[in-house]
């Protein structure tokens, strides 16, 4: 079984960005970027099952400016066998990113497709299912465990309330949850290592796919804070002020 | 043109995440029809039937809907298209998994968790765990999109819709290779997180799952609370992952929240700053969470929680 990780460069979790004065966009200049964390999860999987004999070949893919080589870096550190960069330079949003992961999909043909299940700078969470969609193919989302059994998998899914399960025929999507696994540290002799293989280049604009972007940002803003409260200085106290003050409880 | 919502049910009875998606629908200003898809769902369509806004309601009733497939879910929706210019859903691990196909299927973009309608096709969205908000503007000639419902009221009832059944082949199974095999539902008496008025939540600090039950689920029986857990929580093992509070899980709303041995990390807060009121309950008196709480108390929770209890027993 070939796998094929989509992974995104995004802001890292612990940075607290800060809007630009204008409004125009958020101030990423300098600020510290990662894998977004899911991706990491989706790699973890797929490096698993081929250690464990049930895939052959795991090919992380990476789409955006040329920056992004780091991330397809730590892919290698991690395992990955072969990295891919869709080079662009133009603004991607979830539909143009599932129409060139198809594209590259064609190229690649991989039994499983693996990506996070949301990127936690744009928070859309709905790449894997919109490639899912462009393919024809079944989608397992929010995925906490996954099995291989011959030429299906069995998904285990976060539901409200729950979980699922569902046998999907390869070829298949999957996005990752948290739950999956918790990811490999990528030993610095396995980061060197990495620093001198290959990155695959392809340029999206010889794709031949249409990723014009069909949302416009027209402002961002930081929400208005929430006032911090007062502190109380017992249990019987807060009680008091719940019944009288905020009247939530009776 | 009309607008368009997919019903969100338990197979019994709406969730109410669906009167607030009829709420948010009248910004359209469209006729709007309610989409129940679901197995022996008769009651759940009278039900949207009877919600205020609604002008029709249309069900799909079949096997296959008892445990619905995102594939066969999408081409129902695919398959009546062409009547609508919206097609929304409250923000759920439903809508989430169905809607973003249905929008690369018709080609057309998605926005996630809408808190504001600005107008037709412009909206507000949280990104960055909530910490900014963007405007956004689509230019797609159907819109495709997710509310956080506690961003809207819930509509009132008293309507009496017409109610159209309407027959779609679903090949969920065998087009795309899906297939149900199971589910495993934490069944609880407590009401469901998403709507409950009352949210105690617990962090990582209760110790283990065993403290996590004993401390909190006495203070929610008092208080009949759903409860939440940050995600270190779930991690952790003290908690299921279906009640996780946060950017990356479940967002709330509710009238009281009370945060008990939690730190406050923005990936947490992001999942219940919109709360009416919240109340911490830390040892350490610099967690960040006292920023965002109405009333604060710097306590050993396993004091204070027991003795919360019983002073509003």
């Amino acid at each position: 079984m070939k796998i094929l990780v989509a992974i995104k460069r995004v802001v890292d979790s612990n940075v607290k960005v800060r809007v630009k004065p204008d409004g125009t966009g958020v101030d990423i200049v300098g600020v510290k970027m990662s894998v977004n964390p899911f991706d990491e999860n989706a790699i973890e999987e797929a490096l698993r099952l081929k250690e464990r004999g049930q895939a052959t070949e795991v090919v992380a893919v990476s789409l955006g400016t040329s920056a992004c080589q780091d991330v397809l870096r730590h892919a290698l550190g991690m395992g990955v066998d072969r990295a891919i960069l869709v080079e662009t330079d133009a603004p991607l949003q979830p539909l143009g990113v599932a129409k060139l992961l198809k594209a590259v999909v064609e190229r690649e043909k991989p039994n499983l497709i693996m990506l996070g299940k949301q990127a936690i700078d744009d928070d859309a969470g709905q790449t894997g299912q919109m490639l899912a969609a462009l393919l024809g193919v079944g989608q397992g989302t929010f995925a906490s465990r996954l099995e291989v059994h011959d030429s299906e998998i069995h998904v285990t899914r976060e539901v409200d309330g729950g979980t699922e399960t569902l046998a999907l025929r390869l070829p298949a999507v999957v996005t990752a949850d948290l739950r999956l696994n918790e990811p490999r540290y990528v030993k610095l002799p396995n980061l060197m290592m990495a620093k001198k293989k290959p990155i695959e280049n392809y340029k999206a604009a010889e794709m031949g796919v249409d990723i014009s972007p069909h949302l416009t940002v027209r402002h961002v803003a930081h929400p208005p804070l929430r006032k911090a409260g007062i502190r109380v200085a017992s249990v019987h106290e807060l009680v008091e002020k719940l019944r009288s003050e905020a009247k939530v409880v009776s | 043109m009309n607008s368009l919502i997919l019903a969100e049910h338990d197979g019994h009875k709406l969730k109410p995440a669906t009167y607030r998606a009829v709420s948010a629908a009248q910004h359209w200003q469209l006729p709007l029809h309610v989409l129940v898809c679901g197995h022996q769902a008769d009651s759940i369509a009278q039900e949207a039937a009877a919600i205020q806004g609604v002008a029709k309601v249309i069900h799909v009733d079949a096997p296959a809907l008892a445990h619905p497939l995102a594939e066969d879910m999408a081409d129902v929706i695919v398959h009546i298209s062409s009547d609508y210019q919206v097609i929304l859903a409250p923000h759920t691990a439903q809508s989430k998994n169905v809607l973003p196909r249905v929008a690369a299927l018709l080609d057309v973009a998605m926005l996630s968790d809408v808190v504001t309608v600005v107008g037709p096709q412009t909206y507000v969205r949280p990104i960055y765990a909530g910490s900014v908000y963007a405007t956004v503007e689509s230019s797609d000639k159907v819109q495709v999109i997710t509310l956080r419902a506690s961003s809207f009221a819930v509509a009132a009832t008293g309507n009496d819709a017409p109610i159209v059944a309407l027959n779609v082949s679903l090949e969920g199974a065998a087009k795309y290779g899906v297939r149900w095999l199971a589910q495993s539902l934490n069944v609880s008496d407590r009401p469901d997180l998403a709507s409950a008025r009352v949210v105690i939540s617990g962090g990582r600090s209760l110790g283990s799952a065993a403290q996590f039950q004993a401390i909190l689920a006495p203070l929610a029986e008092t208080l009949a609370a759903a409860l939440g857990a940050t995600r270190a929580a779930v991690d952790a093992g003290f908690a299921p992952n279906d009640i996780q509070v946060g950017q990356t899980g479940t967002v709330v709303a509710p009238e009281l929240y009370i945060a008990v041995g939690i730190s406050g990390a923005v990936q947490h807060t992001a999942g219940m700053k919109d709360s009416k009121v919240i109340v911490a309950i830390n040892y350490d008196a610099d967690a960040a969470i006292f920023q965002v709480a109405d009333y604060g108390l710097v306590a050993d929770l396993f004091e204070a929680v027991p003795a919360l209890v019983d002073a509003l027993r």
